[in-house]
């Protein structure tokens, strides 16, 4: 119950920008110094929940190498920007199969 | 029941890799939240009502870690602001000669970061009546699409050996990897990255609670004063 009423107030407080948006619309300048700050926060929040996922994650990914963990990105990168013209669907699937490839090697299985 | 032109044209557009692509992300999201025990229901209500999934990911992180619910609340609200330009950039294309405001409305629930891409591209080239449509065409389909792979990922996860379990709960963060240096066009964005990725997780060793939302706001802030003073002074 308590978990369904924090995911009503994130949707919520989610919603809360796009019902603005549409009353605003054609009456604020998106190019103002506060909307690149918001943007900056945004991004700082989103790029250090990544990492941290990544280098020290909680959970199941703990049970996988750092050092597989970040080859796992490299390859996805190499597959995404060199390999497939930026094909997000590829990218991401190099990734998924090679955590899961050297997780494999590493133990074993 | 007859769907309009452009709501079908919405339909097929989004129907490939951009949904591939959605659902992928959100089978992941479906398998953290059952590495975290969240119920699958609130997880599938949370793609629903959040329809964000950095917010989603943050929640569930967030809770993990047993963040207080306000503290998880403001950090979603700072990760869905980036909605407020996004909706005031795309309300003038998607506007028609007479305005239904409420559908209006329903329509900006269902703005992310690929239906808004698409029509932002898109948009322009098509007649004006039915942009509205098109966009809510498009966007459902990926929102509907996208509560399904929730409850997929959920069921995937627990069922299967903890090796492919890994490789699914690594989808979000790969995904998050990618898009975040993807979009990297200006000096500000980048040096945002970068603080970012330092001060979260350096915050997190300290205090997990706290550490997504003021590793946010810290990291955020000095790029942008240090990029704005950088360019006042040269």
């Amino acid at each position: 119950m308590a978990e369904t009423l924090l995911v009503i107030a994130c949707g919520l407080a989610s919603y809360l920008w796009r019902g603005l948006g549409v009353l605003l619309s054609g009456r604020i300048n998106t190019a103002s110094p506060v909307f690149s700050w918001v943007a900056c926060v945004a991004y700082a929040m989103i790029a250090g929940l990544t990492v941290r996922l990544v280098v020290m994650p909680g959970g199941t990914l703990a049970h996988a190498a750092l050092a597989d963990r970040l080859i796992a990105c490299a390859v996805a990168f190499v597959v995404y920007f060199a390999l497939t013209r930026r094909n997000l669907f590829f990218g991401i699937g190099s990734g998924f199969v090679a955590l899961i490839a050297l997780t494999a090697l590493r133990t074993g299985g | 029941m007859k769907f309009s032109t452009g709501f079908c044209r919405g339909v097929r557009e989004a129907m490939g890799v951009p949904t591939a692509v959605l659902a992928a992300g959100y089978i992941g999201y479906g398998a953290i939240a059952a590495d975290m025990k969240f119920p699958v229901l609130v997880a599938m209500l949370s793609t629903a009502a959040i329809w964000a999934l950095p917010g989603q990911i943050i929640l569930m992180e967030m809770s993990g870690v047993g963040a207080p619910a306000l503290v998880i609340v403001l950090a979603v609200m700072f990760s869905a602001m980036r909605f407020l330009p996004m909706t005031v950039t795309l309300m003038p294309i998607l506007r028609g000669a007479q305005r239904g405001r409420l559908r209006e409305y329903f329509a900006a629930h269902l703005i992310a970061m690929t239906g808004w891409a698409i029509v932002m591209r898109r948009g322009p080239e098509l007649p004006q009546a039915e942009r509205l449509s098109f966009f809510t065409g498009l966007a459902i389909t990926g929102w509907v699409v996208s509560i399904a792979a929730t409850g997929a990922g959920f069921f995937i996860a627990d069922s299967l050996p903890l090796l492919a379990r890994i490789g699914f709960v690594f989808l979000s963060p790969l995904y998050f990897a990618i898009v975040l240096l993807a979009d990297l066009r200006e000096r500000m964005m980048a040096m945002a990255l970068v603080f970012g990725a330092i001060c979260g997780p350096v915050i997190h060793a300290f205090n997990p609670q706290w550490s997504v939302l003021a590793g946010g706001l810290i990291g955020g802030t000095l790029a942008f004063a240090l990029r704005r003073t950088g360019r006042r002074h040269g």
